[in-house]
């Protein structure tokens, strides 16, 4: 018998906590992927945030740091300034990183702090149970705006890669998704690409994921999937919104 | 033996250097900016970083990621910055990792002023951030004792994996004395087998982190902590003692309030009063061993804490005495130093 598929060596060999049917565990496959390819496990350091992936620590399989919600960009700046040649790589959800932790996502992109940041955006807060997140859609039911995100009272969701594309720091901004086969080609090419970015010494690289959260969506795992295509992807086009080397910006 | 002129938070500065801190992540605030301004002069030139932070939440966990990594890195602030860092204090002591914390103190609370002041005391020495924690906490009196607790503050909260943090005041900061780094050892980076910089493949994978979701392992966290803890307060308290053989009165001052006092003290001896001064150096570990012959000693009538704000270190004392002396206190407040003559008289006074 021949091995035809197996487990990255990027991540531990332990049942993660994740909900059934949660899209997590496909990004951190490819992240696991993606930094064993590059052959850059030894030397990867990640930060996990607080949300959801909190527990990131225990998954992959390189060294990791666990911060402070909001403030893994600011942990990843004062590591990747110790230690230059190694890989120093965030994962954190939407709350994490465009709520509590904007201004060190900003201020970090802004720096072009040579670092790749993996952004989950399920449009939730997943881990305290399925509150409005700074990308929760107008309309959007959560325990916390039960009757619709009100725009008038509780504003508009961030587009992160959009907004972010507009520094001069940012190496490389793209959105992509894990609802299909196809999606999870492209989100792998993308996620390796950020890392092979930061390994050429280009600066700053944020891949944003849009993920799906059945369990605080209140669908099934397909539903949700369903859900994602026919209602996030339309306010959350996915692309390449900034690209350095490749000359792009601000494209969609 | 050579001598140079410098202020108080450039020598700080200086003296981080010689004690192998190329790493420093600050955000401006009054009155310790000529330190952040001695790093970003210095730190590019020897192949440190220096980075001004987009705030002191984002400077002190740049710290605890360059802390993680296992290097030695700082941050520096004053008052209203320190309660901006206090949650990442807390998460790098819960991780366990050391790292030097300067509080450059100014008038509280709120925005306060911009004056000297000691009222940050409590908060060092009691809650620095949520949850059971504290730091080593030294207090200088001299630009001298800066450089000198600059490197016993790094080598402490390595030794004891745990921040530290110099609590200095505005005046310290901003005074010039002559200071020599001859006495400064050479740093010899120790081996960090924990420190999260890249497993090479030739190790497991190591976690910095402060999450523990069963209560007996987060509590088993605390108890080991706390007997790191317990073990810096046995022999790390450190304190000086000023004319105290024969002393019937005893100030107890830190810092700049004890410079004051020390003058106040010559003046009364002329008078024949006997009047000594215990001065702590570190505030965690309060020196409690400063007491123990005193709290029992028949001649010593009374005791007086000379603090720069409405009496928090007067607690520590009190529970160091068990009570057995009276303990008054001479204070000024709002950035207001107490001159030599208030002190002077609080003495004469006590001693009719």
């Amino acid at each position: 018998m021949s091995i035809v598929f197996q487990k990255t060596k990027g991540l531990t060999d332990v049942p993660t906590h994740y909900c059934p049917g949660c899209t997590h565990g496909i990004v951190h496959r490819l992240v696991g992927e993606a930094l064993e390819e590059l052959d850059v496990l030894g030397d990867a350091v990640g930060v996990a945030p607080v949300g959801c992936s909190v527990m990131a620590y225990n998954y992959f399989t390189c060294d990791m740091v666990q911060a402070a919600h909001g403030r893994a960009p600011a942990v990843a700046t004062g590591l990747k300034r110790a230690l230059p040649d190694n890989v120093i790589f965030t994962y954190q959800g939407d709350g994490d990183l465009a709520a509590i932790g904007t201004a060190e996502t900003v201020h970090a992109a802004t720096r072009g702090e040579n670092i790749t940041i993996i952004f989950i955006n399920n449009a939730i807060y997943g881990m305290t149970g399925g509150q409005m997140a700074p990308t929760t859609l107008p309309g959007q039911v959560t325990q916390t705006t039960p009757y619709g995100r009100d725009t008038d009272t509780a504003g508009y969701p961030i587009r992160v890669c959009e907004m972010l594309s507009t520094l001069d720091g940012v190496a490389y901004a793209e959105r992509v998704s894990v609802n299909n086969i196809k999606n999870i080609t492209r989100a792998k090419a993308a996620i390796k690409k950020g890392f092979e970015n930061q390994i050429a010494k280009k600066g700053f690289s944020i891949i944003e994921v849009v993920s799906s959260c059945p369990t605080n969506w209140g669908m099934t795992p397909s539903e949700a999937l369903k859900w994602l295509d026919e209602n996030m992807l339309s306010y959350y086009p996915l692309g390449v919104y900034k690209d350095v080397a490749e000359g792009v910006k601000h494209n969609a | 033996m050579s001598k140079v002129l410098m202020k108080g938070n450039e020598a700080i500065g200086e003296a981080a250097i010689y004690a192998g801190c190329k790493h420093f992540f600050g955000y401006p605030i009054t009155p310790q900016t000529e330190l952040s301004a001695y790093m970003s002069k210095k730190l590019p030139k020897i192949g440190g970083t220096f980075l001004q932070a987009e705030s002191e939440v984002a400077a002190i966990n740049m710290v605890m990621g360059a802390a993680s990594a296992g290097i030695r890195a700082m941050t520096s602030s004053s008052s209203p910055g320190i309660s901006l860092k206090t949650e990442g204090i807390s998460y790098i002591a819960g991780c366990d990792l050391p790292c030097l914390i300067i509080n450059v103190q100014r008038g509280g609370p709120g925005l306060g002023g911009i004056q000297p002041s000691q009222s940050d005391y409590n908060q060092a020495t009691k809650a620095p951030g949520h949850g059971d924690l504290h730091l080593a906490v030294f207090a200088p009196a001299s630009v001298q004792e800066m450089v000198s607790f600059v490197c016993d503050a790094f080598d402490t909260a390595e030794k004891y994996r745990m921040p530290a943090m110099l609590l200095a005041d505005g005046l310290l900061g901003q005074m010039m004395e002559p200071v020599s780094f001859d006495d400064v050892k050479a740093y010899t980076p120790a081996e960090k087998p924990w420190a999260a910089n890249g497993h090479k493949n030739r190790r497991p994978h190591n976690i910095i982190n402060s999450l523990y979701l069963k209560p007996e392992e987060l509590e088993r966290t605390n108890f080991e902590r706390f007997e790191r803890y317990a073990d810096l307060c046995k022999n790390g308290q450190r304190y000086e003692a000023y004319m105290t053989e024969d002393a019937e009165h005893i100030i107890v001052a830190f810092g700049i309030a004890s410079r004051v006092a020390k003058s106040a003290i010559s003046e009364a001896r002329k008078q024949g009063v006997k009047v000594g001064l215990i001065r702590p150096q570190t505030l965690y570990p309060f020196p409690v061993s400063a007491f123990d012959t005193i709290k029992d000693d028949p001649k010593v009538k009374r005791i007086m804490s000379v603090e720069l704000n409405m009496g928090q270190m007067i607690n520590d004392i009190k529970l160091a005495v068990e009570c057995k002396k009276p303990v008054e206190l001479i204070n000024r407040t709002g950035g207001i130093v107490p001159s030599v003559k208030e002190v002077y008289d609080r003495i004469m006074e006590a001693n009719k």
